[in-house]
């Protein structure tokens, strides 16, 4: 042990490395993810997908970083240059940002903060800026349509996503996500919160534009939406930033409803991962499966059942908490 | 924590100025996010991170997308430009910025004399004081501005009823 490796230098670089696992972690898991998506699909859907490069299909992945970093980085013309660069950036950072307040295991997690679960809803809420600039700097009508329709959508979902997780921090009295992972020692919150878990799930699909409610790029009526004049990395960034979000979603239910790493037998880190992966596959299967609704009938669902379904969830929950155990 | 006081104080000042000079109206609002951003730093350094994060989720993350979401819809193209560019001569805001340097002269000499107050500790504050504090020797505030939102609530959902059609009875 040498004299500048003290032990509390060792422990901060310990949580720097931890961080830069998560980070790491993350991107690639969402790369992954767009090949496992297709194959998936194809298995769902009774047809191969992508299975011509490499055995079974598995270098798909590699054929696809090859072509994409290797297509021109174009910028059209009439486009509005700086918010047309910065929109992918936030598209993904804001997301990835989120993955700091999650504790993957007793020991691993970046950030430790009561203000936790704010932080989500923060970077989600700056999430949304991605979309708007990317459609609006592209000086394209689709890519306008497509922004205004996800930014209504976002900002509809956004507000009754808030007030679904209220419950749980009621619950566990706390913002802090680890606190509200001890908090589900003995009950996992998907029980008593049942309603917060469901309206949270169907949030969290609308606010990363995923199957049912991906509108805002719905291919028959807008040709991409609001990504469609972005080119190579750009493009990618926002193709991955959507598997990035996915997984920020799964994890987030995990932690918040499921008990985060706690399991019976297996060690923790293998129940988080199992637990995420059982919500990612249900994202991918719900795409499989599921239809396209038309856009009005999305926003009235949120304003019309969810919003008032959370309220009542919170208020119910209020209620039951001071009846319980009043302060 | 004082240095991130002041920078992040320095970014929001100078996005503010952004703000006011800026000829697109889209890139006025994002500096202008940028600047309530920067206000967020702000009460993160100050230690009060609970109102930070509301700072970002509600005026960042709803207002202004709202905001940018009308702007975008207006379509304004050349012509506000060139007004704009119009209302930003020297004869324009000559007079105005005088008066408001005097202003900012009588602001700086005022707290240059006065208390200085506490320093910038970085104590954070938890979320649970804030809603204690709130809840209790604030409550009446509270009911108030509860009260407020209500009849916003209710004008808003009054302005956007359809008008009813004729021969139809809406209830």
């Amino acid at each position: 042990m040498t004299a500048w490796l003290s032990p509390a230098a060792f422990e901060v670089l310990v949580a720097m490395l931890q961080a830069l696992a998560i980070l790491l972690g993350a991107v690639l898991l969402g790369a992954i993810l767009t090949v496992v998506e297709r194959r998936l699909l194809g298995l769902w859907q009774d047809r191969h997908g992508p299975n011509r490069v490499g055995p079974g299909g598995s270098l798909q992945l590699v054929a696809d970083m090859l072509k994409i970093f290797f297509k021109e980085d174009w910028i059209p013309p009439f486009a509005d240059r700086g918010p047309f660069v910065l929109a992918p950036a936030i598209a993904m950072a804001s997301l990835l940002l989120s993955f700091l307040i999650i504790p993957l295991t007793p020991s691993w997690g970046v950030a430790d903060w009561h203000i936790g679960l704010l932080f989500f809803l923060a970077m989600a809420g700056i999430n949304v800026y991605a979309v708007l600039l990317g459609g609006w700097s592209s000086g394209n009508k689709y890519a306008l349509l497509g922004a205004m329709r996800a930014s209504a959508q976002t900002l509809s979902y956004e507000v009754f996503m808030g007030l679904a997780l209220m419950g749980v921090v009621a619950m566990a009295g706390s913002f802090n996500l680890r606190e509200i992972v001890a908090a589900q020692q003995g009950l996992w919150f998907i029980v008593p919160q049942f309603f917060g878990f469901a309206t949270f799930l169907i949030a969290g699909i609308a606010v990363t534009h995923r199957h049912p409610f991906d509108q805002p790029e719905a291919e028959q009526e807008l040709a991409d939406g609001y990504h469609i004049e972005y080119a190579g990395m750009k493009f990618g960034m926002f193709f991955i930033g959507e598997y990035i979000g996915m997984v920020l979603v799964s994890a987030l239910i995990v932690t918040l409803f499921l008990g985060g790493w706690q399991g019976p037998w297996l060690p923790p880190w293998l129940w988080f991962a199992l637990k995420t992966l059982v919500f990612v596959l249900l994202f991918i299967l719900l795409r499989a499966a599921l239809p396209r609704p038309r856009y009005d009938a999305v926003m009235g669902f949120g304003w019309r059942v969810c919003l008032p379904l959370t309220l009542i969830n919170l208020l119910v929950t209020g209620a039951v908490i001071l009846l319980v155990a009043p302060p | 924590m004082e240095i991130a006081f002041y920078l992040s104080g320095l970014v929001a000042v100078l996005a503010t100025l952004g703000v006011i000079t800026h000829l697109n109206p889209v890139h006025a609002v994002l500096y202008l996010i940028v600047s309530l951003l920067a206000v967020a730093m702000v009460f993160f350094a100050l230690g009060a991170p609970f109102a930070g994060a509301l700072e970002i989720i509600i005026y960042a993350g709803a207002i202004m997308v709202l905001f940018v979401f009308v702007v975008m819809m207006l379509n304004l193209g050349e012509r506000v430009v060139a007004r704009e560019r119009a209302w930003l001569r020297p004869r324009t805001w000559l007079g105005p910025a005088l008066l408001a340097a005097l202003l900012l002269v009588v602001l700086v000499a005022g707290v240059w004399r006065g208390e200085f107050g506490a320093v910038i500790a970085g104590e954070p504050l938890t979320a649970k004081a804030v809603g204690t504090t709130l809840f209790g020797p604030w409550l009446v505030g509270v009911e108030l501005a509860a009260l407020l939102l209500l009849a916003a609530l209710v004008t808003a959902s009054h302005v956007g009823r359809l008008p009813a059609r004729p021969g139809e009875r809406r209830p």
